[in-house]
């Protein structure tokens, strides 16, 4: 870390965005616990990273860069506070007077990873469920409302309304943030293991920018799967959740190269973290058969697993794998598996089969680039080769990822290369 | 904070005055058991609390175009059930949730009493 003495213009900027990744989540759980003050805390913890954004370039990074977030976060907090004081008035919001203290047995139990309490606040049940996941995103994650709006299909607007009201509602209901032991965990454990597994998705596959993988993201929600696995390890939904997230993360390597998206046929397998698929694997072949949301993350934590265990892409046991799609199609009914299951019976029984399936799909997203993409990919293999071009024209237009485009703008151009490729 | 706890309806409960002597004293029982529970929780204070006469005895008032009429009969048909109320002072929403599940088994709403002071 950059010393006080030695400022530099570039790394400060490194720093902070660094700090925002790793450290916003447990700084907004720290703060509402002093604070209980979640209508302020999440703008002053934003004020807070602006403030550093524009001073440690020039002073140079502090040596505790999240002790000084944290405090600097909290007087803008005090600040408002006092302003309402001498406004003469409280909030309507005011969950509990400006006084409190948080009690002593908050932090000293078995568990005290202030994300997951601050998971466990969005994930209950006097939320809404539409907003539970979306809202740990933001404040556990901190990631960006328009991306949590791309990753839930709907518009920004809407979601941004979605989580205010949320918000409001934990300060207006006082729901409290109180250490896991206290709570029924178990009762909120698909809400959770379902944040978990949508933060991972949000670092694997960002649809702006020009990072294809935020593998930290990533990463991040793979530390909170091991940290639920380690204090849960006998919940279905725990141990399917972490077998998911291994499994596909340890191919993180192998995904992008030279800037370039590198779909699984054609990646390098030795460039995978075998470790990590031996640690999923083993995980993955003990899961009982279940229902609802553990299932759910069983069938794919089984699809990651055939892929894990073929040596080379022509391996694949395409046929169990579109067999598992099936499965998880009836378990769930979203047009995202059925996609995906096109894919995979496209590899089983020849592209025209796969077209067949994708039908439907692009009737319920007509907007997601995904489907076009899939789309055009399967008809070129078909020999469809204009409908092959309007679907590649189409993702293109419809996909806001450079990377992924990058890779659109190569398929489109192969269809006029006389041996194309795939 | 103040909350509005508002005993909705009987739920999978038989109506008051169709259960049986030994169902009505199961409920008070449950009744008592969570004034208790109430009495003996730090932070936790019982500002009111009433029972309702069912809807049946209710009275309604609308006032449209700056009319006022008095029609008889709850505002809903939902609040038929209406069975009583509490305005509680805890800490926060789950310490009202765990009280709330000592008393009878009614469908109950929760309401914060937003601080105007």
């Amino acid at each position: 870390m950059t010393s006080r003495s030695d400022p530099s213009p570039t790394c400060p900027e490194r720093t902070i965005e660094q700090v925002y990744r790793a450290e916003w989540g447990r700084l907004l759980a720290l703060l509402v616990h002093r604070t209980r003050r979640l209508d302020l805390v999440e703008d002053a913890l934003g004020e807070a990273f602006a403030r550093a954004a524009s001073r440690w370039p020039v002073e140079g990074t502090p040596a505790n860069a999240p002790a000084w977030l944290y405090t600097t976060a909290y007087r803008v907090v005090v600040g408002k506070l006092r302003a309402e004081a001498i406004a003469g008035r409280k909030a309507r919001l005011l969950a509990v007077g400006p006084d409190w203290e948080p009690t002593a047995d908050i932090g000293g139990d078995e568990l005290d990873d202030e994300r997951l309490q601050l998971i466990l606040l969005c994930c209950h049940p006097a939320l809404p469920g539409e907003a539970r996941s979306a809202l740990a995103l933001r404040l556990v994650i901190g990631t960006p409302t328009d991306e949590i709006a791309r990753l839930f299909l709907v518009p920004t607007p809407t979601m941004a309304a979605r989580l205010t009201r949320a918000k409001k509602k934990i300060v207006a209901a006082g729901i409290p943030l109180v250490s896991p032991a206290r709570v029924e965990l178990r009762s909120r454990l698909d809400e959770v293991c379902r944040t978990i597994y949508l933060a991972f998705t949000a670092g694997y596959t960002p649809g702006t920018g020009t990072d294809l993988l935020r593998t930290d993201l990533a990463g991040e929600a793979v530390r909170l799967a091991v940290v639920l696995h380690q204090l849960i390890p006998d919940a279905p939904q725990t141990r399917a959740v972490l077998a998911l997230l291994l499994l596909q993360h340890a191919r993180r390597d192998a995904r992008v190269l030279a800037g370039r998206l590198v779909t699984l046929p054609d990646q390098e397998r030795s460039r995978w973290r075998h470790d990590e698929l031996q640690a999923g694997l083993a995980l993955a072949d003990e899961l009982p058969a279940g229902s609802g949301y553990a299932e759910e993350l069983r069938l794919q934590a089984l699809i990651a697993a055939e892929h894990a265990r073929a040596p080379t892409a022509a391996d694949t046991d395409w046929a169990a794998i579109a067999d598992l799609y099936a499965l998880l199609e009836a378990v769930t009914g979203s047009p995202i598996v059925r996609l995906n299951r096109a894919v995979a019976v496209a590899e089983a029984e020849g592209p025209e089969a796969g077209l067949a399936l994708l039908a439907a799909v692009q009737e319920l997203l007509p907007a997601n680039h995904r489907v076009a993409a899939v789309r055009g990919e399967l008809a070129q293999r078909a020999g469809h080769r204009e409908v092959a071009r309007m679907s590649y024209q189409r993702a293109l237009e419809l996909c806001g990822n450079q990377v992924e485009r990058a890779f659109l703008a190569d398929r489109l151009r192969s269809l006029d290369q006389p041996t194309p490729p795939g | 904070m103040k909350y509005f706890v508002l005993l909705a309806g009987y739920g999978e409960m038989a109506p008051w005055d169709e259960s049986t002597p030994e169902e009505q004293e199961a409920q008070m029982a449950r009744l008592q058991a969570f004034s208790e529970a109430c009495a003996t929780r730090s932070g936790v204070d019982v500002l009111a609390e009433e029972a309702l006469s069912d809807g049946s005895m209710a009275t309604t008032l609308r006032t449209r175009g700056g009319e006022t009429t008095v029609t008889d009969g709850p505002f809903a048909e939902a609040a038929e059930q209406i069975g009583g109320f509490y305005l509680i002072d805890a800490p926060d929403l789950d310490t009202v949730i765990e009280l709330c599940k000592v008393l009878p088994a009614y469908d109950i709403e929760i309401r914060p009493v937003p601080d105007m002071s």
